[in-house]
Parts: C-alpha cells; sequence; structure tokens
C-alpha cells in the first residue's frame, strides 16, 4: 500500500489535484467506440416503436383508422389515445401562478393534434423497418383550425386559440418589483418622472429572442425491459431520477417498480431535461406487450418534438441620468410556450426575471412576464434557461444606453456595476451576489483584446468607407447558476428540492466508489469528481471511480441542469468524503493508541501531531474490514451519506469582447476575435473548464449568427432538419482567446462557481453588440438574431432608403 | 435481398441484406459493430463517417450493398490489437477533443483520412476538412488542435520510416 510519506511516490502526485489540467479518464471508450449508447442495445425478443406525428400545426382528429397497419407484416400492436386508457396526463413541475392554466397533454394526443409532430399513434413491430412502413398505413383525417404562431398574436382578442377550452392563449402571468420586494423604488414612477427631466434619458426597446433548438447530436433514444424485477429503462437523458418519480406520479407504475437508467448520453444541454411522452409510451407498450422495446428518434422527429427554447419578446425601459447613471429598469416580457408544457416550461422566463439587473446598480426595478400557447412544439430549458435572455435584454440596453448618451460602452458599463468592495451585494431582483471583481476581468479582457487599438482600427475603416466596418461588441456579465437552495424553489413553486446527493464507500482495498446523483453527458463528472475525493481523502486519483446515471446504484439525485454538477453535486461528495475521515478518525486513534483529537489528518494519513508515524486511510479500511480489532460500538464500514442543499445560488461572471467584420455588400458577419476573461472562482480541472467555456461560446454565437427555428404562417416547421437548421461546423467558428480571474466563491467550501452555461449566456449580446456597432455609422440600429447574412444587408439597405428618403423630404 | 461481403477491421462479414439497407445499420445492427453511431437523417452531421477503401465517407449515405466487397475501417479498429490508442485518438484525448463523445466516431474516421490527404494541413484547412462532422460539445476548439496536432505526430512518423 502506497502511503503519501512513501518517498517513491513522484513530488508530480502529492500535488493537489484541485487545479490540475488531469486528462479525462472518460475519454478511451469515446475514442474506441466502445461506449453503450441507448440505441446501441439490443435485448433478446425486443421489438421496434415509431410513432405517427401530425403533419398540420392544429387540428380535431375526425377518424383515425389502424386496422391496415396493424395486419401488416412484422407488426405487433398499433395504438391510439383511445387506446390507452391508462396512460396518464404528462406532468409539469413549475406551476408559476395562481392563474396557470395547464392545457391536457398525454403521451398519445386524443382527438386533437396542436403542432406539427404532435403524437397521433404508435407502431410496435419486429424491426423499425417493419414499423416505419406501418405508419404509412394508419388513415387518419384531420379537421384543420385556424393557426398561431406568433407569440403577440396569440396575445390578441379573437386570436385562433390553441386550446379553445381554456377560453385564453395565456397560459400564466408572473411578476416581480423591487417595491414589493423591499429592494429598491417603484420603477415606474421612476421612468414617468424621467421622461419629463431634462437631466435624465429614456431608453425604450423592443427585443426579440430567436427560437433555437439544443440539437445535442445524439438523438433521444429508449429501452424499456419490462422482464425483471424492477422495469429498467435506460434513456438517453440527463434526468433519470425526475424520469422516475414523474413517470410513477403520473403513469401506471410504482416507484419501486421502475430502475431508470442514463447510460452514455450523448450531448444534453437542457435538451434531454425532459420527461418525455416517448418515454411514457415505451414503457406503456412494453408493459402491455411484456417485450422489451425500443424506440429511437430521428434527427426530423427532435427537431420536430424536442423541446425548442428562447422565443421571447422583450419590450424594456432603461432610465438613467445623463453621467450614465441607471435609476429604473423595467421589463414586459411576452414568452412563448408553444402548446404544451413540460416540466420546467413556464418557469424558464421566471428564472430570467431574477437576473435582467445584470451586473448594475438597478435602484428600481419592476419585471412582468405574459406566458402565451401557440401552435408550435413546447419550449423549455437550453443551456442557459432564462438567463441568456434576460442577459441579451440588459446588455443590448446597456449599449443602446451608451449610444443615447455618447458614451463608450465599456465606460457606461463601469459607471454602474457593483463594485468588488459591495459584495455580498442583495440586487432589486431579491438576490444576492456573493462575491465578484468585475473591474478586474474586464481591465484584463480588454488588454488581451487590445481594445484602444481595434477602436482607431475602426475609425479609419469607417472614416475610408471601407467596404468591410469592424465592429466591437462588449458583454459584462452575471450568470445565476447551480440550481438551488430548496427553501427558494419552494418559493417559487417548482415542484422539486434543488439538494443533491452523494454517497463515498470506502472498499477493503483500500479504492473508493462515489456515488452521486448528478449524470455526466459530456461534462467529464468522473474526472473531476475524482479529482475532489483524491484531495478530501488524500488517495491516489487513480483508485476513485465514479457511480452515477441509474436510481439502482445512485439511488438519489436531483440530476444534472442549471450547471449544478460541481457546486451543488461536488458539494455533496466533498460532505460525504468528510464524513469517511470523521469515522476513520477514532479507528485510527486506537490503531495509533492515541486520542483521537490528538491526531491530524494530512495527505490521506492519520498521525499524532508532531510525529511522523500514522496510518493511512486507505490501512484504516482494511483494518475495519477485517473488523478484528475494533473500537466497541463503531459499524466495521467507511461509507458515507451527505446530501447538500445550497445555502444560495452560484453567480460566475465575466466580461466578453468580441470583434466582428461585417461585410456591408453581402451582409456576412465574420467573428475576427473573441476574448472573454470569466470568474468561475476556485478551477477543478482547467481542461474542463476551457471545454465548458468553448462549447457554450459556439452554441452562443450560433443564437446570434446562425441558428433559428421558423415556422410558415400555418405552422408548418420550415427549419426541420440540420440541413435547414444551421448547427455551426468548424469552419463557422473561431479560435477563441480566454482566460480567467478568481474571486472564490463564499457560498461553498471549495470556492467554486459554475461554468457551463456562461457562453451560451454572454456571447449572443456580445456577437449582436459588435454586428450594431459596425453598423450603426449606416443608420442601422436594430437586427434580430440570428443575423443572417440577408438580415444584415436588408437591414443596411433599409438604413440607406431611409436616409435618402429623408434627404428627399428635407 | 442481396448477398454482400464486408471486410470490416480486418475482419470479413457475409450476410444477406435487404437493398434499402443503408451500410451503417448493416454496421450496426447486423455486424453489432455500434462504435459507429446515427446522429442525423440529411447526411448533415457526419456522425457515421467511416473509412470505404481508404475514403471517409458518411455510412448513412451509402446503400450496404453498394459496399459489397469493400474494406471498412471504423473506430472500433482504430487502436492497436494491445489497446494503445492510435496517434489520432491520442491526440484528441491529450487536446480535449471530445467532451460527450458521440460525434467523436465519426471525426476520427475523417480527420485520419484528412490528414492522409493533407499532411501538412493549415489551422483553416484543418476547419475546413471537418466542416461534415457536427460538434455541439466543443466548440471545434479542442478537436482542431488534435488534428493539428496528429498530422505533426502522422509526420513525423512518416519520416521516421
Amino acid at each position: 500500500m502506497t502511503t503519501t510519506s512513501d518517498p517513491t511516490v513522484a513530488e508530480d502526485e502529492q500535488r493537489p489535484e484541485i487545479g490540475r489540467a488531469r486528462l479525462r479518464r472518460e475519454d478511451e471508450r469515446a475514442l474506441t467506440g466502445r461506449t453503450r449508447w441507448t440505441d446501441d442495445m439490443t435485448l433478446p425478443g425486443m421489438v421496434h416503436l415509431s410513432v405517427l406525428r401530425s403533419p398540420v400545426a392544429h387540428a380535431t382528429i375526425t377518424s383515425l383508422d389502424t386496422a391496415e397497419a396493424a395486419r401488416a407484416h412484422g407488426v405487433v400492436g398499433v395504438w391510439t389515445g383511445e387506446d390507452l386508457p391508462e396512460q396518464g396526463a404528462m406532468p409539469t413541475a413549475w406551476t408559476v401562478s395562481d392563474d396557470m392554466k395547464t392545457p391536457p397533454y398525454f403521451p398519445l394526443s386524443v382527438g386533437a393534434v396542436k403542432h406539427v409532430g404532435d403524437i397521433v399513434a404508435v407502431v410496435a413491430a419486429t424491426s423499425k423497418e417493419a414499423a416505419e412502413d406501418a405508419l404509412e398505413l394508419i388513415d387518419v383525417d384531420y379537421d384543420e383550425l385556424p393557426v398561431v404562431v406568433d407569440p403577440l398574436a396569440a396575445k390578441q382578442e379573437g386570436s385562433p386559440l390553441v386550446h379553445p377550452d381554456l377560453g385564453t392563449n395565456v397560459c400564466a402571468t408572473w411578476g416581480l418589483d423591487s417595491v414589493t420586494l423591499g429592494t429598491g423604488g417603484d420603477a415606474a414612477a421612476v421612468i414617468r418622472e424621467a421622461e419629463s427631466d431634462p437631466d435624465q434619458v429614456v431608453v425604450r426597446r423592443t427585443l426579440r429572442q430567436n427560437r433555437i433548438t439544443p440539437a445535442y447530436i445524439e438523438p433521444r433514444s429508449i429501452v424499456v425491459d419490462p422482464n425483471a424485477e424492477q422495469v429498467t429503462m435506460w434513456s438517453a437523458t440527463q434526468v433519470p431520477h425526475i424520469v422516475r418519480i414523474l413517470m410513477s406520479m403520473t403513469q401506471p407504475i410504482a416507484e419501486h417498480e421502475l430502475r431508470v437508467v442514463a447510460p452514455d448520453v450523448g450531448g444534453g444541454f437542457g435538451g434531454k431535461l425532459q420527461f418525455t411522452r416517448e418515454e411514457a409510451l415505451v414503457l406503456l407498450v412494453a408493459r402491455r406487450l411484456r417485450l422489451p422495446c425500443k424506440y429511437t428518434e430521428t434527427r426530423s422527429e427532435s427537431m420536430q418534438s424536442s423541446h425548442h427554447a428562447r422565443d421571447q419578446v422583450q419590450e424594456l425601459t432603461l432610465a438613467a441620468k445623463r453621467d450614465g447613471t441607471i435609476t429604473a429598469l423595467d421589463v414586459d416580457l411576452t414568452a412563448d410556450m408553444g402548446a404544451y408544457l413540460g416540466i420546467l416550461t413556464a418557469g424558464i422566463p421566471l428564472l430570467g426575471g431574477f437576473m435582467f439587473n445584470g451586473i448594475y446598480r438597478v435602484p428600481a426595478y419592476s419585471f412582468h412576464c405574459t406566458d402565451v400557447f401557440t401552435n408550435k412544439t413546447m419550449t423549455d430549458a437550453y443551456r442557459g434557461a432564462g438567463k441568456p435572455e434576460a442577459t441579451f435584454g440588459i446588455e443590448r440596453m446597456m449599449d443602446e444606453l451608451a449610444v443615447e448618451l455618447d458614451l463608450d460602452p465599456i465606460e457606461v458599463r463601469r459607471r454602474n456595476w457593483i463594485r468588488a468592495e459591495e459584495f455580498p451585494y442583495a440586487t432589486a431582483a431579491g438576490l444576492t451576489y456573493d462575491s465578484g471583481n468585475y473591474d478586474q476581468a474586464t481591465d484584463k479582457a480588454l488588454a488581451m483584446f487590445r481594445y484602444d487599438e481595434l477602436r482607431a482600427e475602426q475609425q479609419r475603416r469607417r472614416e475610408a468607407k471601407d467596404p468591410v466596418q469592424l465592429g466591437i461588441g462588449v458583454c459584462t456579465f452575471v450568470e445565476l447558476s447551480g440550481l438551488a437552495p430548496s427553501r427558494v424553489l419552494g418559493g417559487l413553486n417548482y415542484g422539486s428540492g434543488g439538494w443533491e446527493h452523494s454517497t463515498v464507500r470506502m472498499l477493503p482495498t483500500g479504492k473508493v466508489e462515489v456515488v452521486v446523483g448528478t449524470t455526466s453527458h459530456g461534462q467529464g463528472h468522473a474526472t473531476a469528481f475524482s479529482q475532489i475525493v483524491a484531495d478530501e481523502l488524500g488517495i491516489p486519483f487513480d483508485d476513485i471511480i465514479l457511480i452515477s446515471g441509474d436510481t439502482a446504484s445512485s439511488h438519489k439525485g436531483m440530476d444534472t441542469y442549471g450547471s449544478r454538477s460541481l457546486v451543488v453535486g461536488g458539494m455533496a461528495i466533498v460532505g460525504a468524503a468528510r464524513k469517511v475521515v470523521e469515522k476513520a478518525r477514532p479507528i485510527a486513534a486506537h490503531l495509533l493508541e492515541a486520542s483521537a483529537d490528538d491526531l491530524e489528518f494530512v495527505g490521506g494519513k492519520f498521525s499524532v501531531k508532531g510525529t511522523t508515524s500514522g496510518v493511512t486511510i486507505q490501512e484504516i479500511m482494511l483494518s475495519t474490514w477485517l473488523a478484528h480489532d475494533l473500537p466497541d460500538g463503531l459499524e466495521p464500514n467507511l461509507d458515507a451519506d451527505f446530501t447538500f442543499d445550497p445555502e444560495n445560488f452560484s453567480y460566475p461572471t465575466g466580461t466578453h469582447l468580441a470583434a466582428v467584420e461585417v461585410d456591408t455588400q453581402t451582409g456576412r458577419v465574420r467573428v475576427r476575435d473573441y476574448v472573454c476573461v470569466q470568474d468561475v472562482g476556485v478551477i477543478v480541472n482547467p481542461m474542463i473548464v476551457d471545454g465548458q467555456v468553448h462549447g457554450g461560446l459556439t452554441q452562443g454565437i450560433a443564437q446570434a449568427l446562425y441558428e433559428e427555428i421558423q415556422y410558415s404562417d400555418e405552422g408548418q416547421l420550415t427549419s426541420g432538419t440540420l440541413a435547414d437548421y444551421l448547427v455551426p461546423a468548424a469552419p463557422d467558428v473561431l479560435r477563441y482567446r480566454t482566460d480567467t480571474t478568481v474571486t472564490e466563491a463564499t457560498t461553498n467550501t471549495l470556492g467554486v462557481k459554475a461554468v457551463g452555461e456562461t457562453g451560451t449566456t454572454a456571447a449572443p449580446p456580445a456577437i449582436v453588440n459588435g454586428v450594431l456597432d459596425a453598423l450603426r455609422p449606416l443608420g442601422v440600429t436594430d437586427i434580430t438574431m440570428p443575423c443572417t447574412p440577408l438580415k444584415v444587408w436588408t437591414a443596411i439597405h433599409e438604413a440607406s432608403a431611409r436616409a435618402t428618403e429623408g434627404q428627399v423630404t428635407a | 435481398m442481396a448477398r454482400i461481403t464486408v471486410n470490416v477491421d480486418g475482419m470479413n462479414f457475409t450476410h444477406e441484406v435487404e437493398p434499402r439497407t443503408l451500410l451503417v445499420h448493416h454496421l450496426r445492427e447486423t455486424l453489432g459493430k455500434t462504435g459507429t453511431v446515427v446522429g442525423c437523417d440529411t447526411s448533415n452531421c457526419g456522425a457515421c463517417t467511416v473509412l470505404v477503401d481508404g475514403e471517409s465517407i458518411k455510412s448513412c449515405s451509402v446503400l450496404a450493398v453498394q459496399a459489397d466487397g469493400a474494406e471498412i475501417e471504423t473506430v472500433e479498429g482504430l487502436a492497436a490489437a494491445d489497446g494503445t490508442l492510435h496517434p489520432v485518438q491520442q491526440a484528441f484525448h491529450e487536446h480535449h477533443g471530445l467532451q460527450c463523445g458521440y460525434c467523436t466516431p465519426g471525426m476520427l474516421m475523417r480527420s485520419v483520412c484528412f490528414v492522409r490527404e493533407n499532411p501538412e494541413p493549415t489551422e483553416d484547412e484543418v476547419r475546413e476538412g471537418l466542416k461534415g462532422n457536427m460538434c455541439r460539445c466543443t466548440g471545434y476548439q479542442g478537436i482542431v488542435s488534435a488534428v493539428m496536432a496528429y498530422s505533426q505526430t502522422a509526420g513525423e512518423q512518416e519520416a521516421g520510416r
């Protein structure tokens, strides 16, 4: 057995693990094709399911004949909503307000369809091909109904109703304001006053958040084996624990009868944070047939039916003094729910409601949100979930304020942001930011970016009327991450706690199993969490293994979303590891014939203070397992459970700067340079952090420049494949320049903050601010995302036409 | 049904296949070679990329019958028999060229073919060379670094021979 005092151990191995760019232990299986994705699974006797989806956006089903399909080659069963009376309604986990309306939403639609891709029937057959062939034999008559796709139109009197029985398309209204919270002044009153005060300005803008989709590369897949003591479901999900509990609360199966496993899962980004109709359907059919069943979506099905995100109209009013100091902010939001409610749908805009203040001192704040139904696929969480939308709103407004007052966009931010000495800082939205230093990160970013040189180049290009204009985009942001303190979630009517659970188990030979309730789909949990445990227990990294993603072995948990894995899950692990050490202490005292109080635990070894001899925790474990000589009354194990409920959210921050070149002749936008300096607290594994930042930035840039889910006025999805929904490829993005500053989180013992959502939060406003910065001299004041060449070109030409018209009228 | 023989990672497989069967489904479902995966139905994502007679192709865009007699290399044949990673795999590992790993088999196979065609690529050429393969996790930075590093290793090995 090795001990840390062993001179043969390389010095390198005695360094703390936290902070080391450990190469990931997850990689080898993926690199060699030995991963196990759900769709890789085949079970004896397994049948394959395919579902029939609505080709129209809104209709009554007048007839549905499955007889011919049921007789087709290889088919073992066909079901419609009426054939599955045991199906339960799909749940939503977040009732945001007393007035919230929850429309009926079943695994199989009954009597009507509400969006393209809505599920009408399911076929089970001996092969996927046979199931797909049989779909074509199902005869459906649709009586088409009027459709509404625009969320503002949906709010209007007389608009077609998505759910006529509800009598309205308004799902819920929700708000907060600093007067009610006792955190600040009356925003409406301040804005009214500012309007007639020559020493103040009022800036009003309406901004749109484009509808996008997570677009994980692994399609969702589900396999259910009903023929075991526990019915076992393998699903490409981020949330096996949530799927298990919601399945048992809504469908005909008890919680203890169901085991849910998330094996290797290919991406998530919030897109696999859902309890899906397809999961319910596979379970229902497998139990009917008493056969293992598999369903794997096609990409086109994924685009139609896995949830979309963002899709908001933001009406923003910002009041400020002439020196740039903000006096009030009012936000009136219309958020598109789509046709149904997923588990978090209505809560996503609410999360954003807390973040429209950004990193700024806002003395008066009001937020009002209207959630509306449309005949589109439902929206729900996507990397950032509500916060990128809010950050876009405030960061666009800061630029508008800068233009209004003719101030540098950095300067206007600097005059408003919370200073390092003001932390912890209570915001007007009711949050308490624990720590940060915005000057430090911004100064570092400006230096890396060579801000002044770029401004000079921009000026030269403007004067030379260069067809390619340079724009500089700024975003200084804070994120609300690490969901979440349970009592806060309770106060928001969120139907779940925010704690996380871990068990740390010492094995007889001194190795360690770490069990945790968060699940990984690319974030490198097995590596990062092992690094944490290695430091806590003072044992080698390679002696630790992580167990997660299976409700049978990782029996409690709240899963992975909202950047909670490290800041909540990681802290549960720390708590459990520290309990293991305390369990070992009296045994060590016994073995060393010393008082427990005289022992110190350093580098994996208990020793009497001031001496070098001692016993390692791994040696203690072997002795505990033998149990030949334990102190009276001690259990012969070194296992410990810990459930961590955070006291606060986590608030990573940073400054993003984009240099964008806009070709005014073609409308093409090229991001020439992108610098971000972020404060994500103490860093466990810098390589993994970089990877998370790069991935998030790419998705954020994609929202700004490339991606949009589009519907026709008839509710037809016109961007339903990866051929017409532009996920960026390698040539579409650049090499980012990133760095960090560190202010430790004060709300957890490791000082860590979150990182996964920072890129999608900060990049969209940085890019759009940059595009507009390039084009403002041409009279362009807004372009909605994504800033495609056509939109940019059109905006330039419309601005030029307006200017010409102005000259003519003058 | 048609009778075809394919050589996959050095082993011959003869089977009856439906004419409509795509090569990727033949590999995954009939031969159990699940290392190659499916990400889309429009040949945009590249997750199913394999080498057919040395050329990188998207195995969802070829019928199994078209591959009759072909030599196919997949991700499962890249590492040496003793488990030593292929230099391209090692480079992806060292440069954090993967996160969830779903696009990785296709990325690796495309990279092998690309570096063979362009042994001393610039970074822009690497990006262009990978444009048919989508990754949603890494932002491509780790992947591009990995392929640059791999091209150097491959070049050195070539020079050493």
